[in-house]
């Protein structure tokens, strides 16, 4: 099983297991649907995982499903950085820190293009945008893919955190102005939570 | 958590199939989850179709038919619907004239429907989108992801729908559809939250003596919490908010008194006349009313008023045969 399909079956297993409290989060300031829509569609990107594939095409086939099967705004989201991940990935056999600071950096520029969000707009960017930057510094700095991915998920958690006394700008939270503050952002907090299933895959 | 329901997972299905055996004039797809004219496609018809997250009923699938939507395509309660039911909805409706897609905004609505237009243009189906964003209640502003699509969309469907059941092409269509919605706004009051099936427990908690103002459809808290008070009162904040933005004075205006779910008629009525009262009062004419529960939020109670400033063009459209579940004149 590649770490690419361990980390879709282990991302599932961790969002089913949080789903109540992502859907906690989500009704302070959404509409409190995150966690099942994102339960949903992890089930069907596990239903849709292609058998012996390399990585990247295991991500664009998990991508496609989260598109297909989520609904919401996480749905298109979470697809568009699975499949521009998977797509960078290519034919790549084995996952290195290169290839995956690659791989993240596109899904970033996936999920802003597709949102248009920025940092500090209360959204999921909160989270990957300085996963991402974690994780390039730490492969600048000499270190392996585990040590990589361990700085990215230690500051997509700080991201999410981070988020709490944020005014959001975009997405449903948005339409409670300063009513919005002192809630953590659900996308914010799932995105950290995909980041730790990938430390902790590839460690 | 006490609703009328077999399960939550199946709420959507089952409503579905209770659609689909009611009306036979419609053709449903609960798996797939499209509701679709028995006739389309339509030949050289531009078809019009919409789609959300479920819990607004009759909003759309219940605006199905002759005179309004070719088709509608559910989500999950409160959840808009994904790309490939909006696409499958899409190639069922075309007739070759192009398909219009009404959009409510938000986030997820219109990255749904952006991807499923790009699928469909991919197959030769000309897309136009309309997207609807008549809440006043949220500032327009770079620091919000924009006005949200309410009680306008019933608005914009039909008047869209009359133009072109009458042969308009698709640009014609999508600009009648635009003029609705900019000439509409909403403003929406909650007495209660509601409770989506899936999450079991209300969306928010209000004290016995508070409202919220400013919600949307979705049971999202409002941008305000206030004392509860009188119909008259929840009217006049309604409808200054609304005046604020888009005055209302000598206008002939279309108006919707909008149950949220959970309103029994005889409170939409009177709230129906403080807003008469109020209207007159200020200078508006009524040109055409609607009262009843047509763009709800699941039993949650409360109501929204909807305004738009009609032209003569508009209310000619208005007025046409229109023959769905929901809304029937006309024929």
């Amino acid at each position: 099983m590649s770490a690419a399909e361990r980390w879709v079956r282990t991302a599932a297993e961790r969002v089913a297991a949080d789903a109540e409290r992502l859907t906690r989060l989500d009704a302070a300031i959404g509409d409190g649907d995150h966690g099942h829509n994102l339960e949903r569609g992890f089930t069907a990107a596990v239903a849709a995982l292609p058998g012996d594939a390399p990585p990247g095409k295991v991500l664009v086939a998990a991508g496609r499903a989260l598109v297909s099967k989520t609904g919401g705004a996480s749905g298109p989201l979470y697809g568009t950085a699975l499949r521009r991940a998977g797509k960078a990935l290519g034919d790549t056999a084995e996952i290195d820190a290169a290839a995956l600071a690659t791989a993240l950096r596109a899904a970033l520029d996936g999920v802003t293009e597709l949102g248009r969000a920025a940092q500090g707009d209360k959204t999921m960017v909160d989270a990957l945008a300085p996963a991402v930057a974690a994780f390039e510094q730490a492969r600048d700095d000499g270190g392996d893919l585990a040590a990589c991915a361990r700085a990215a998920a230690d500051a997509a958690e700080r991201g999410a955190e981070a988020t709490v006394p944020l005014q959001a700008h975009k997405g449903r939270a948005s339409y409670l102005g300063e009513r919005s503050k002192g809630h953590m952002d659900p996308g914010a907090a799932s995105t950290a939570l995909l980041l730790r299933a990938l430390a902790d895959t590839v460690s | 958590m006490r609703k009328l329901i077999n399960a939550p997972a199946d709420v959507v299905t089952d409503a579905l199939r209770g659609l689909a055996a009611a009306h036979p004039s419609l053709r449903v797809d609960p798996e797939a989850g499209t509701v679709v004219r028995a006739d389309a496609p339509r030949a050289g018809k531009v078809a019009l179709v919409s789609g959300g997250g479920s819990g607004h009923e009759p909003l759309h699938a219940g605006f199905v038919g002759p005179g309004m939507l070719d088709a509608a395509c559910p989500g999950a309660v409160f959840t808009s619907p994904v790309p490939d039911q909006i696409l499958a909805a899409t190639t069922a409706v075309d007739g070759g004239a192009g398909v219009l897609h009404i959009v409510k905004n938000y986030t997820g609505d219109v990255l749904n429907f952006r991807m499923a237009a790009e699928l469909a243009e991919d197959e030769d189906i000309e897309v136009a989108s309309v997207v609807v964003d008549d809440d006043v209640a949220v500032e327009d502003s770079t620091y919000t992801a924009g006005r949200r699509g309410t009680g306008a969309t019933l608005f914009v469907e039909k008047v869209a729908g009359a133009r072109a059941e009458e042969g308009a092409d698709l640009t014609a269509v999508a600009d009648v559809a635009r003029e609705v919605n900019e000439r509409s706004r909403s403003f929406g009051v909650a007495l209660s939250p509601c409770t989506v099936p899936a999450a079991g427990r209300p969306t928010f908690e209000l004290g016995e003596d508070e409202i919220e103002l400013g919600i949307g459809i979705h049971g999202e808290p409002g941008r305000e919490r206030a004392k509860a008070a009188t119909a008259r009162e929840i009217v006049d904040a309604a409808l200054t908010a609304i005046d604020a933005d888009m005055p209302l004075a000598g206008q002939e205006l279309l108006v919707l008194v909008n149950g949220m779910g959970g309103t029994p008629l005889i409170e939409q009525y009177i709230a129906y006349a403080a807003a008469a009262e109020w209207l007159a009062g200020h200078g508006a004419t009524v040109a055409r009313p609607l009262v009843g529960g047509y763009v709800t939020s699941l039993e949650m109670a409360g109501v929204m008023i909807t305004v738009c400033r009609t032209t003569p063009e508009l209310l000619r459209l208005w007025d046409a045969p229109v023959d769905t579940p929901a809304l029937r004149w006309g024929r």
